[in-house]
C-alpha cells in the first residue's frame, strides 16, 4: 500500500492508501474522491483524469509517454510542467507520499 | 414517500443515481441490477479483459461501499419484469415496488444467429457482458480456431486480442468492408492492413449461410460455398435497444425507447438514458452507443427528474483499441460528403468527415491532438479549412484559433 493525497479544488485533502499495481486515478475511484471523472475508464481516451502533481514530485514519477503527453496538450488549463494524466500513474512502492491536486474542472 | 426507481445497472444508472446524490436528492434511491455485480465499464471486456491484461476488480465503477455511503439501495441481481405506469408499480423478483419517478437504463443487447443456423450451438458467442466474457475465456488459447462474425469494432477488437494470444483467426463481414457502417473506407483501409499485419483472415463481402455441427460447433459454411473448420464462434453483429420492458408498458419507442430533449419518455413519470434511448439530436431522434453519452445522457436526465429543465446536448465521441493502436472519434460522420485525410508522425493518421464546409467529425488513428483539437472544433459548432487540415505543416494548436462558425450553415442539419 501506498499513501496518496489527492487535494480537491478548494483545498480538501483526502489521504488515502492504494495498492501498488493500480493507477493513481483508481485509487481515487475506489475511495469515491470528487473531481477525478475518469470517463473513459483508464483507456487514455478522454483526458478527465488530469491533475496536477505536488512539484516536490513531479520528477519522481515515470516520464510521460507520449499519448499521455498529447492528450494533455488540450486538457483544461494544462501545467506543462506538473500536469499529468492519473490513469497512466501506476502505483509503486517508490509513489509512497505522493501529493496530487485535482483542477477545478476537467473539461 | 416512495421514491426514485432505476431500473439498469450500467454505466448510465450508475451515473445517474450518483448524479441525483450530488445534485442533493435526499429521497429513496433504488438501482436494480440484472446483473449479479455492481456496475461496471463494459470497453475492457473486448480489450484488456479479454486479453488477460486486467483484473476484475479494476473493471468496477465504483466501490460497492459507495452506494451504501451513498444510501443507495443497491439491487443486484434482481430483474424487473413489468412496469404498471397506472399505478406507479413495478414487478421484480415476485415483489411489487412502488416508484414516484422511474429512469429506464436497460442498455442493450446483442444480435443473435438464429437457430436455426446454428445459432445456439455450444460454442457460440456473443460480447455484451462480464458473464459472456467469463464463458468464452478458456476458449481463448494459442493455436485454436477462432470464426468472428462481424467486422464492427468489437468483432475487430475480439479479432485483435485473438491474434495477440496466438489464435488463428478469421473474420467474415456481410458489407463490402469492415466499419462500413460506422465509418469512410479510408479508415476501413488502416485497419484491414493493420490486422491483416497480424495474420488476420478478413473476408469482407462475405456472409455467413450457416454453421455447422451438432451440440457443438465445428465449422461454417459461408454464402459463396465454401466451408471452414472452426473451435468457436464469436457473432458481432450489433446490438438492438432494451426497450422491451417499455413497450409492454405502452411507452413510446421509436428506434429505442423515444425521450424528448430533456430524457423524458412519454410517460411524465418515467424517464430514458444511454444506449436504450433514443433523442433529440440536430433534426433527427438518435440513439448512441458510448460511454461518453451513457454517462453525460444520465447525468442530465438526473438533473432534470429534480427539475432542472437542461436539454441534453450531445457531444459524440468513442474509442477503440486493436493491438497497439487507438483510434478515437469526435462527433457524428452521418450525412457526410466528403472526408479529409492528414497524415501524422509514424503510424497515426486522422479522417475528417465533412459535409459541404461542415467539420462533422474526425476519426484519429494514434493521433490524440487531431482528436483533443477536432473534439474542440465540433462541440464548438465551428469548422475548419480542409485545405489547412490537410497541410502537414498545419500545427492542430493554430486551427483552434482558426476555426470558425460555417460559412453556409449545413442545412437540413
Ligand atoms: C464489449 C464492449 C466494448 C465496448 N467498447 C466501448 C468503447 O471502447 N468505447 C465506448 O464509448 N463504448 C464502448 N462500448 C459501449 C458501451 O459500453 C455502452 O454504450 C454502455 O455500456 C451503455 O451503457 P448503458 O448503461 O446504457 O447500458 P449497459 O451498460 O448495457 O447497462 C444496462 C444494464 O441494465 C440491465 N438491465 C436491462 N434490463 C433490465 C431489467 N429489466 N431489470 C434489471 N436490469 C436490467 C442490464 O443487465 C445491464 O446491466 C462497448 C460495449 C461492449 C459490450
Ligand atoms: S481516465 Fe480517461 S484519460 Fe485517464
Amino acid at each position: 500500500m501506498s499513501k496518496i493525497t489527492y487535494i480537491e479544488y478548494g483545498g480538501r485533502q483526502h489521504v488515502v492508501d492504494v495498492t501498488e499495481g493500480l493507477t493513481v486515478m483508481e485509487g481515487a475511484r475506489d475511495n469515491s474522491i470528487p473531481g477525478i471523472v475518469a470517463d473513459c475508464g483508464g483507456a487514455c481516451a478522454c483526458s478527465t483524469c488530469h491533475v496536477y502533481v505536488d512539484p516536490a514530485w513531479v520528477d519522481r514519477l515515470p516520464a510521460k509517454e507520449i499519448m499521455e503527453e498529447d492528450m494533455l496538450d488540450f486538457a483544461y488549463k494544462v501545467d506543462p510542467v506538473r500536469s499529468r494524466l492519473t490513469c497512466q500513474i501506476k502505483v509503486t512502492e517508490e509513489l509512497d507520499g505522493l501529493i496530487v491536486q485535482i483542477p477545478e474542472k476537467q473539461i | 414517500m416512495t421514491g426514485i426507481v432505476v431500473i439498469g445497472g450500467g454505466q448510465a444508472g450508475a451515473a445517474l443515481v450518483a448524479k441525483l446524490r450530488e445534485a442533493g436528492y435526499s429521497g429513496r434511491l433504488t438501482l436494480i441490477c440484472g446483473e449479479r455485480v455492481p456496475p461496471y465499464q463494459r470497453p475492457p471486456l473486448s480489450k484488456a479483459y479479454l486479453k488477460g491484461d486486467m483484473e476484475r476488480e479494476r473493471l468496477f465503477l465504483r466501490p460497492e461501499s459507495f452506494y451504501a455511503s451513498q444510501d443507495i439501495d443497491l439491487r443486484l441481481g434482481d430483474r424487473v419484469t413489468e412496469i404498471d405506469p397506472a399505478a406507479r408499480l413495478l414487478k421484480v423478483g415476485g415483489a411489487t415496488l412502488a416508484y414516484s419517478q422511474l429512469a429506464l437504463t436497460t442498455g442493450s443487447v446483442p444480435r443473435r444467429l438464429p437457430a436455426l443456423i446454428g445459432g445456439s450451438l455450444r460454442g457460440v458467442y456473443v460480447m455484451r457482458g462480464l458473464a459472456d466474457i467469463d464463458a468464452m475465456a478458456a476458449e481463448f488459447v494459442a493455436g485454436r480456431r477462432l470464426l468472428i462474425v462481424g467486422g464492427g469494432y468489437i468483432g475487430l477488437e475480439a479479432a485483435a486480442v485473438a491474434a495477440s494470444l496466438g489464435l488463428e483467426v478469421t473474420l467474415v463481414e456481410a458489407a463490402p468492408r469492415i466499419l462500413q457502417r460506422v465509418a469512410a473506407p479510408e479508415t476501413s483501409n488502416y485497419f484491414r492492413t493493420l490486422h491483416k499485419s497480424y495474420g488476420v483472415r478478413l473476408l469482407e463481402g462475405t456472409s455467413l449461410d450457416r454453421l455447422l455441427g451438432s451440440g457443438t460447433v465445428k465449422g461454417a459454411v459461408l454464402n459463396d460455398g465454401r466451408e471452414l473448420e472452426t473451435d468457436f464462434v464469436l457473432v458481432g453483429v450489433g446490438v438492438s435497444p432494451a426497450t422491451g420492458l417499455a413497450e409492454r408498458a405502452g411507452i413510446a419507442i421509436d428506434n429505442g425507447i423515444w425521450t424528448d430533449e430533456l430524457g423524458r419518455t412519454s410517460d411524465r413519470a418515467i424517464w430514458a438514458a444511454g444506449d436504450c434511448a433514443s433523442f433529440p439530436y440536430k433534426d433527427m431522434q438518435i440513439r448512441l452507443e458510448s460511454v461518453g453519452h451513457a454517462i453525460d445522457h444520465a447525468e442530465c436526465v438526473a438533473v432534470n427528474m429534480l427539475g432542472a429543465g437542461l436539454p441534453y446536448i450531445a457531444k459524440p465521441w468513442f474509442w477503440s483499441d486493436q493491438y497497439d493502436v487507438k483510434l478515437q472519434i469526435a462527433g457524428l460522420n452521418s450525412g457526410y460528403d466528403r472526408v479529409v485525410e492528414r497524415s501524422g508522425k509514424c503510424i497515426s493518421t486522422s479522417i475528417w468527415y465533412y459535409k459541404g464546409d461542415q467539420l462533422l467529425a474526425v476519426d484519429a488513428v494514434n493521433d490524440p491532438r487531431a482528436y483533443m483539437a477536432a473534439k474542440r472544433i465540433i462541440e464548438a459548432g465551428q469548422t475548419v479549412d480542409p485545405r489547412l487540415v490537410q497541410d502537414p505543416n498545419t500545427d492542430l494548436r493554430d486551427l483552434l484559433v482558426t476555426a470558425a462558425a460555417p460559412q453556409t450553415k449545413a442545412s437540413g442539419f
